[in-house]
């Protein structure tokens, strides 16, 4: 692109620029340019260089002209509605100080409905929304006139909308108003990602082939390096475990040294410890914040305040602070934990210091010894540049179903014009017609085999074939429905007591999972808001704490977080074990514990699968080092348990972590092994996947949890109608029968396929164990030992610290049962 | 993660023996009960027509509910033989869907009516009842002044019921895990629901606490294939 850029910036605009001290930057040049050419652009840029400016830029320079432009010109859409607002805000500032002639206003799903309607009939010239909130809008009547004039659609934080059923059915809303819209261009906004072709497809209609949208990408040379390192720790790194308990110490002496030092960990329990033992060493009085998901709105709107206004030293959060917006001064970001994959690191790194001209800075805090060769990787990788992220993903028919089902809402559909235009959202650009067709049948009436519904139909043809929404009740209840995200049950946490025995609640705290709260009996202390809480009881939907000195809460053991390891960085760690002289880069201690595997068994090769076989108390082990993350690792343990019990060697339980998995059992494994030369082979062959994967998946818990996920996207169930609000409690009990009934008399219903399909790839890593099986035929090393291997002990250490997990649920409650009935002694007889 | 493997045990499939006014019952893993002397069969709550019901409200629920109850129904038979099977009440889920809950199992209900007795006991489901092979009652009494009744009742009688849909969550190592169960009483024997997509309510719910004292009453949850006996004090 040749124009100069002062010829793409009207007077009024360089001149507020140049009151400013600012010049404009070359993405934001680039952006004006593809507006000029009515081209849909990907901008990749780091944090901090300007991103939403740049893409609001060639909005305002339009409305600036001579011809007041009115009704809809720009549709901004942001995963966090926090973020809209915020954008709002701060777009008023230029606005303003240009004197430029625009309404903006945000609309979300806290916007009163009075608003909302008055949006739909004089719209604002910029329009600031979410996912959800276009899918409303696109199905309002008024859809068509409102969208007319449309000249931009905005896409925020792509990178993180792209990869997951939001993603989908924002791509979905964009091939509507693309049709709605013919004029209409749209950018996409992104971190860095590792495939920004991905990027670029979403964003253009892949109807007539895979059309690209421009790319815009900063160039890196622009962004100073990161000041990236291990952060030293005087005691000794644990063998397992995540709660970095071994480097308080210096992550508090880091944060006096800092303005403002932001802590990422990965899960909230893990924000509660470090923010509870930070607060325990502050004898220097700093301010220190906790910011989680989990805490009261009220409580994080506090936090952000302040750490916008400079008055905080340190806050420990979790990922709700990955997105989004400057919240203030960040001069140091420490992450701990591993950080699971380069990209997720990259955007955590990205929060500290905004300017591209001053090096970011962050240490990471390895919470055992497998995280210290993780986060080793992750620092090579983040130094490449290197980016791991995925970004493309087959659509989800659950969210299709809804999509469909708000077309017909909006006004009576040609099916055959509705399937080319979903054919050009990039997710669904594979999907069959015969699919498609299957779906509409689901939305119409549940497309059961068995035709019971057809006088209940939902959606209605009309004499000219084409779909139209059945009443006027469907209508409200799609509205009250719309969106993917499907909360898992969470309680509501209060202060309150317990006084003759009637429990009483006070203020709200936030909110946990019901889950964690089943699990804990009267009397338990654990970690909340920053507080020890004593755990009174439940009432109803809420939990009854109250505050109590205790020093030692019980805090509930947890996975290293909700990321599994990402193959990028996996393979990175597979490669530095077997390479000695990388060992030099990590600390002696783990240096020390590498050459001792090597003297006892063995390190597995960069593309090997090493497996170990050795007795424990009576038990025999067999350990693996797969390295392909937890969710992989935990699919390979069920199904490998099902054959070692067909094997006949009596598997008793398996525990998974991710990078290893162990198993013991009552027989001993290496005595098949040494008399069968293929049975290892045979015992990791690619066809676990058929039978034995089928047979667990029906049974399993995970299939029932994305079966409810899809049945209240999809509409099966009905997630809130007025006058008949049902407690998320309920539901999860009703979506489990069904599930059932589903799977015993039609089991390839689509809804059945959507939930498959969502645990194989959300809750299974599937995918990567296929690829990880492939990878390993004939590669598996195995080594017998007499004794555990040091690589194999972190794993055998969680053993007993996770529930037990699966199809053993029934056995469980037998076990339990005759525990308590044994306790109970003679008191209780049977007849 | 960690995995305790399934381990087959036979013995648990066994039904569970008590005694209720001088009556042996057997509970069994189904979800029924059996009176072996008086051979008889009782099940509650089989809201057929569930499905149906909510498809009518824009819910599409799988239209195989209904089936899939008479079916397990019709196993039950097989295997127990009955002379008279006694269904407890709420047999439909909705009163005006009547005919039509019962359009898609009209040969398994045949069935039934072929291979015992059937006495239909109303319920506030279904407080009406016609139409059906059998005898219509509001409640039964057998020898020794056991009552069979859709609702518990404060009279004093001894009675098998249903109406409540009684489930316990019991903590375990595998998390705290749900299940449908029967709760026994001194004289009140308390029936799970039959039906395939009925739900369960808490036996810590005042409705079924309040029915059972926690010396003496005990549960039994409905495992997959047995059951699991525990004093009602471990779960309410």
């Amino acid at each position: 692109m040749g124009s100069p850029a002062d010829s793409l910036l009207p007077p009024r605009f360089a001149d507020w620029f140049a009151s400013r001290g600012w010049s404009l930057r070359w993405h934001q040049a680039q952006l004006l340019a593809r507006a000029g050419a009515r081209r849909s652009a990907l901008l990749i840029a780091p944090t901090g260089a300007g991103k939403t400016l740049a893409g609001f830029l060639p909005t305002l320079v339009d409305l600036s002209g001579p011809d007041r432009i009115e009704g809809l010109h720009t549709l901004y859409i942001s995963p966090l509605k926090a973020l809209a607002v915020d954008i709002a805000r701060n777009l008023e500032e230029p606005v303003a100080e240009m004197q430029l002639p625009v309404r903006i206003e945000a609309r979300t799903g806290d916007t009163p409905a009075a608003r909302r309607q008055r949006q739909m009939r004089q719209p604002p010239q910029i329009l600031l929304t979410t996912p959800e909130q276009v899918a409303l809008m696109i199905a309002n009547p008024e859809a068509r006139k409102v969208f007319s004039g449309l000249r931009q659609i905005i896409v925020d934080e792509l990178h993180a909308l792209a990869p997951g059923k939001r993603g989908d059915l924002l791509a979905l809303g964009l091939a509507r108003l693309r049709r709605l819209a013919p004029r209409a261009i749209t950018f996409g906004l992104s971190a860095t990602v590792a495939e920004p072709d991905d990027l670029r497809r979403w964003l253009v209609d892949q109807a007539e082939g895979a059309a690209l949208a421009d790319l815009v990408e900063v160039p890196r040379s622009l962004a100073a390096p990161a000041d990236l390192r291990l952060l030293d720790t005087e005691e000794r790194l644990p063998w397992a475990g995540h709660s970095a308990r071994h480097a308080m110490a210096e992550i508090y002496r880091e944060i006096g040294r800092h303005r403002l030092t932001l802590v990422f960990v990965n899960t909230r329990m893990q924000a509660e410890f470090v923010f509870q033992a930070l607060w325990g060493l502050n004898e220097e009085n700093r301010r220190i914040a906790l910011h989680h998901g989990s805490l009261d709105v009220g409580q994080r709107r506090k936090v952000e305040a302040a750490m916008a206004a400079g008055g905080l030293d340190a806050v420990v959060c979790t990922s709700t602070l990955d997105l989004g917006i400057d919240w203030g001064d960040v001069d140091l970001v420490i992450n701990v934990g591993a950080p699971k994959g380069a990209s997720r690191l990259l955007q955590r790194i990205g929060r500290a210091n905004h300017r591209l001209d001053q090096p970011s800075k962050a240490y990471l805090v390895p919470s055992n010894r497998f995280e210290v060769l993780e986060c080793h990787a992750a620092i090579e990788a983040a130094r490449a540049g290197e980016q791991d992220a995925v970004t493309s993903r087959e659509g989800a028919l659950d969210v299709l179903a809804q999509h469909c089902l708000g077309m017909t809402v909006a006004e009576p559909v040609d099916p055959e014009a509705l399937y080319r235009e979903v054919t050009g959202a990039a997710p669904y650009v594979a999907l069959g017609r015969e699919t498609f067709d299957r779906v509409i049948r689901f939305a119409t009436d549940g497309g059961y085999a068995l035709r019971a519904y057809d006088r209940f139909a939902k959606i209605r043809r009309d004499g000219e074939g084409r779909l139209r929404v059945a009443n006027a009740r469907i209508a409200q209840a799609y509205r009250m429905n719309v969106g993917t995200i499907v909360e898992s049950t969470m309680l509501k946490v209060h202060l309150g007591s317990a006084k003759g025995g009637a429990l009483r609640y006070g203020r709200l705290l936030g909110e946990i999972e019901e889950f964690f709260a089943e699990g804990l009996t009267a009397g338990d202390t654990f970690v909340f808001a920053g507080e020890v809480l004593r755990f009174e009881g439940i009432v109803e939907d809420r939990v009854v704490t109250s505050r109590t000195q205790g020093k030692d809460p019980m805090i509930p053991s947890y996975n290293g977080g909700k990321f599994p390891l990402s193959t990028h960085l996996a393979a990175r760690v597979r490669s530095m074990l077997a390479d000695p002289a990388a060992w030099a880069a990590l600390p002696d201690q783990v240096a020390a514990w590498l050459a001792l595997q090597q003297g006892k068994s063995a390190l597995p090769g960069p593309d090997d699968l090493l497996v170990e076989t050795f007795p424990r108390g009576g038990r025999y082990y067999l350990a693996a080092f797969p390295f392909e993350g937890r969710l992989a690792h935990q699919t390979l343990g069920m199904l490998l348990t099902r054959r070692l019990e067909r094997a006949g060697l009596q598997p008793l339980g398996f525990v998974a972590n991710d990078y290893a998995i162990a198993i013991w059992m009552l027989r001993d494994p290496s005595i098949r092994i040494a008399a069968e030369p293929d049975f290892l082979g045979r015992l990791w062959d690619p066809d676990m996947l058929g039978d034995d994967l089928e047979d667990w998946l029906n049974e399993s818990a995970l299939m029932k949890r994305s079966f409810r996920a899809c049945a209240v996207i999809a509409g099966l169930i009905e997630r809130r109608f007025p006058g008949m609000e049902k407690k998320a409690r309920a539901v999860t009990m009703s979506t489990d029968l069904i599930f059932d009934v589903l799977r015993k008399h039609e089991p390839d219903h689509v809804l059945l396929q959507a939930a498959r399909a969502d645990a194989a790839t959300g809750l299974m890593d599937l995918r990567r164990l296929s690829d990880l099986l492939m990878r390993i035929r004939g590669r598996i090393v195995h080594h017998d030992l007499v004794q555990v291997s040091p690589l194999s002990v972190p794993i055998l250490l969680e053993i007993g610290k996770e529930p037990v997990y699966g199809e053993a649920r029934d056995q469980a409650i037998a076990d339990e049962a005759a525990r308590l009935l044994d306790e109970m002694g003679e008191a209780f007889g049977t007849a | 993660m960690r995995q305790a493997a399934s381990r087959n045990d036979d013995r648990r499939a066994v039904p569970a023996r008590i005694q209720l006014a001088g009556h042996d019952v057997l509970l069994l893993p189904a979800g029924a009960a059996f009176l072996p002397e008086e051979r008889l069969l009782v099940v509650a709550d089989l809201h057929l027509g569930k499905g149906l019901a909510y498809a009518s409200g824009g819910q599409m629920l799988p239209p195989y509910d209904s089936l899939d109850t008479m079916r397990r129904l019709l196993a039950l038979i097989y295997h127990w033989q009955p002379e008279r099977l006694v269904l407890l009440g709420d047999s439909f889920h909705r009163q005006t869907l009547m005919q039509a809950s019962l359009a898609p199992v009209a040969a398994e209900l045949e069935e039934l009516a072929r291979l015992a007795s059937l006495v239909w006991i109303t319920g506030n489901h279904d407080p009406v009842l016609s139409g059906l092979p059998g005898e219509v009652a509001g409640e039964i009494e057998l020898p020794g002044a056991l009552r069979l009744r859709h609702e518990p009742a404060a009279d004093g009688q001894a009675e098998i019921v249903g109406h409540l849909h009684p489930a316990a969550r019991l903590p375990t190592k595998a998390g705290r895990q749900r299940r449908r169960c029967f709760v026994a009483g001194e004289a009140r024997l308390l029936l799970p629901a039959f039906g395939a997509l009925t739900g369960g309510l808490c036996v810590s719910d005042p409705a079924i606490a309040g029915l059972f004292p926690k010396r003496g009453s005990r549960v039994f949850l409905m495992l997959g294939d047995g059951l699991a006996e525990l004093p009602i004090s471990a779960v309410a």
